[in-house]
């Protein structure tokens, strides 16, 4: 149970940093807003280009102000330390993410998918033919499902390109 | 009657059909699988839709949020997980029961009241339909600015203890919604001259990055759970005779589901403890609640279920997206220019009326599905979590690189991904920043068209809706702020009662009771004991 009853259970680590860069980037941004917006003359208030980023961002700085004050801890604890490392280890999967969209127009999106899946299945631990063949399989019911039958815009790789005049408009279409 | 054959008409056509089918069995595999979620289903699978016809691809989507809680209910009961985050309330009475060895009763007793809720609420719309349809068009540019705004009031106030940062992120999705040209002067706004921002951010990627890519960032860090369950014996129908053994925990359950689905904002959370607190109320054995009782569940479920056709009622008649899931459907009508409000019930009603049939006809497939299928679906459960975490990735890539063929997009998503990825570690809302996008849009547009016809403040509010509506957003406010003051009220009094003590004698004495007891009970037991050693200084 929680210790104060008023307050709803939720995990005191990581409120802090994210309280502060929260409120902090709205800050920088609503100072920006003499830059990033224009103020058109002979215009009413509420049709102003400026007015909805203005309400918008007053509200970040002051809800997000109001929320720090407001919080249960407002020191900075080791706890808060070990969940920003957290959260910075997910930069790894985000990586992992970009690279499979990088790779996807270069050498095509069933190569890239059938790469990915059981790579990123040994990184997790997974080392059990069974689990890297239903990755790749996995990757290919995809392929097939969104590219062959449902048609979904993805672009062929470059390296179809190379392939013979018949398989190239083949794979470029439904692979 | 003409518009009802002309709804079935819709609903006949072969790609329709497939869509219901796809749509329920997919719901239903989603909603069995923890950690997935209709949300992330919805996401994945927005851009797919795009190429369909609306009614072809919101079928579709409907089929999956219609039916993703229905199946969220197996692994709460059989393992004590809920499938969908609604489905938490399932895990308090459904669980318990199968700890005494009744899954299949309690699993019975799920689908029936999920089937009940669902076709009642169904019912309720399609009878609801012609009042809606002389009401929506009462609703001009002001009426569905102060609905919008209530909208955005009712998500902040609903998560309560998490109130400030809910109304910090609902300004950062109304922020994120102004990123881009400004749509009348033209004139750039937080774009910091970059190409990629001037078109603004779109709201898919948004919710791509903030449910799927978060979801599978989340699950990718996580442990592999050792999931067991229970074998299944007996019948699935004994739940059907069993709920009719509770008719009006089942009907007032399933009203407040519609009730609460059709406000913005509210949804099912509230739908659901409502009914389950008036269950308990009302129950003849409240003390079951809890441990496996029936009423408790029925309550729960039914509740649940008859929310995802409430929750169209806004969508459809005013245009105004009352929760995540009906914000990113949203979305299918823009894309094929398909404008929902009020033109929408006078123009196009038997759209609308083939929606709701389609919603019904999802129902009996979903229970029939069930019915056959649910030992093979208790599987579904066993997947381990981060190998789910690598199957979403693959899944989102998709929803976000197949809508402009864009990198960016996806850099872009990848980034909200991982702000989705914080915010569910801290416990904090998601909704609110989806919320503030759309309705903030909408907000935008209709303040500005309302304005030019007002020459006082005064006259926004002097129709008899943009009144009703201006006195429920004064009223939600005065009320939370009364209970804000209580609960900070509360709070001081607790404080103080801890931190400021006594100094009596008398007082420190009795603080320190049980230590001097203790100390005197030792030593008593001490000189009492047979075991004790032969002391000489005995009193």
């Amino acid at each position: 149970m929680s210790d104060d009853p008023i307050r709803p259970r939720m995990p005191r680590r990581g409120q802090l940093p994210f309280a502060l860069i929260f409120t902090g980037l709205s800050l920088i941004l609503l100072l920006q807003i003499g830059r990033q917006t224009t103020w058109a003359e002979g215009t009413e208030l509420f049709a102003q280009p400026r007015f909805w980023p203005a309400v918008a961002l007053i509200g970040m700085v002051g809800f997000g102000a109001l929320h720090i004050w407001h919080l249960p801890r407002r020191r900075w604890h080791r706890e808060d330390t070990f969940e920003a490392i957290k959260w910075l280890r997910v930069l790894e999967y985000l990586g992992w993410f970009l690279v499979y969209v990088w790779i996807v127009p270069v050498i095509g999106y069933l190569p890239a998918s059938i790469l990915f899946a059981p790579a990123l299945t040994w990184r997790l631990g997974y080392r059990s033919k069974a689990m890297l063949g239903l990755s790749a399989g996995f990757a290919v019911a995809v392929v097939v499902l969104f590219k062959s039958v449902l048609q979904v815009r993805i672009p062929g790789g470059a390296v179809y390109e190379y392939l013979p005049d018949a398989l190239r408009s083949f794979f470029i279409l439904n692979f | 009657m003409d518009l009802l054959y002309s709804g079935i008409e819709v609903l006949l056509r072969w790609d329709v059909g497939l869509a219901l089918l796809v749509g329920s069995v997919g719901g239903v595999l989603i909603g069995a699988i923890p950690g997935v979620g209709p949300a992330v289903a919805i996401a994945i699978l927005l851009p797919a839709t795009f190429s369909m016809e609306p009614i072809v691809g919101l079928t579709l989507l409907l089929g999956i949020y219609g039916s993703s809680m229905y199946g969220g209910s197996i692994p709460a009961i059989l393992i004590n997980t809920p499938g969908t985050a609604v489905n938490a309330l399932t895990t308090y009475d459904g669980y318990p029961m199968t700890a005494r060895g009744e899954p299949r009763r309690a699993l019975s007793l799920a689908y029936s009241a999920s089937f009940f809720g669902g076709v009642f609420s169904v019912i309720c719309l399609i009878l609801f339909a012609p009042i809606l349809a002389k009401i929506a068009p009462m609703f001009g540019s002001r009426e569905i600015f102060l609905a919008a705004l209530l909208g955005i009031v009712l998500v902040v106030v609903a998560h309560r203890g998490h109130t400030l940062i809910a109304a910090a992120l609902a300004c950062f999705g109304i922020f994120l919604n102004t990123i881009g040209l400004e749509p009348v002067k033209y004139s750039k706004r937080y774009t910091f001259d970059q190409a990629f921002l001037s078109g603004g951010i779109d709201l898919i990627v948004v919710v791509l990055g903030l449910f799927a890519l978060s979801q599978a960032f989340l699950l990718l860090q996580d442990q592999d759970e050792n999931i067991r369950t229970t074998r299944l014996r007996g019948g699935l129908f004994q739940g059907l005779r069993e709920l009719a053994r509770h008719p009006r925990i089942a009907g007032i359950s399933a009203s407040f589901g519609v009730v609460m689905g059709m406000i913005p904002g509210v949804g099912e959370f509230t739908a659901q403890f409502m009914s389950y607190t008036y269950a308990q109320k009302s129950s003849k054995r409240p003390e079951d609640f809890g441990r496996g009782s029936s009423e408790g569940l029925i309550a729960a479920e039914t509740a649940n279920n008859a929310v995802p056709a409430a929750a169209m009622v806004p969508l459809l008649a005013l245009g105004i997206p009352g929760e995540a899931l009906t914000a990113m459907m949203l979305s299918v009508f823009y894309v094929h220019n398909v404008v929902p409000g009020p033109g929408l019930f006078f123009y196009q009603m038997d759209f609308v009326i083939a929606l709701y049939i389609a919603l019904l006809v999802l129902n009996v497939l979903v229970l029939v599905f069930l019915l056959s299928a649910t030992p093979a679906l208790v599987q579904v459960v066993k997947i381990p979590n981060r190998f789910l975490g690598v199957c979403i990735l693959i899944l989102s890539f998709v929803g976000v690189y197949s809508l402009r063929n864009s990198a960016t997009d996806c850099a872009i998503a990848a980034g909200f991904g991982i702000l989705g990825f914080m915010l569910k570690r801290l416990e904090l809302p998601i909704v609110p920043i989806i919320l503030g996008m759309v309705l903030g849009g909408i907000m935008e547009v209709k303040l500005r068209s309302a304005m030019t016809r007002v020459d006082t403040p005064l006259d926004f509010i002097n129709r008899p809706i943009a009144f009703i509506l201006f006195v429920i957003i004064v009223l939600v406010l005065a009320l939370h702020i009364r209970r804000a003051w209580l609960d900070s009220k509360l709070k001081k009094d607790r404080k103080w009662q801890t931190k400021t003590s006594s100094t009596r004698f008398g007082t420190q004495m009795y603080r320190r009771r049980s230590s001097l007891s203790a100390a005197r009970g030792r030593k008593v037991r001490a000189t009492r004991s047979p075991y004790a050693p032969r002391s000489t200084d005995r009193s």
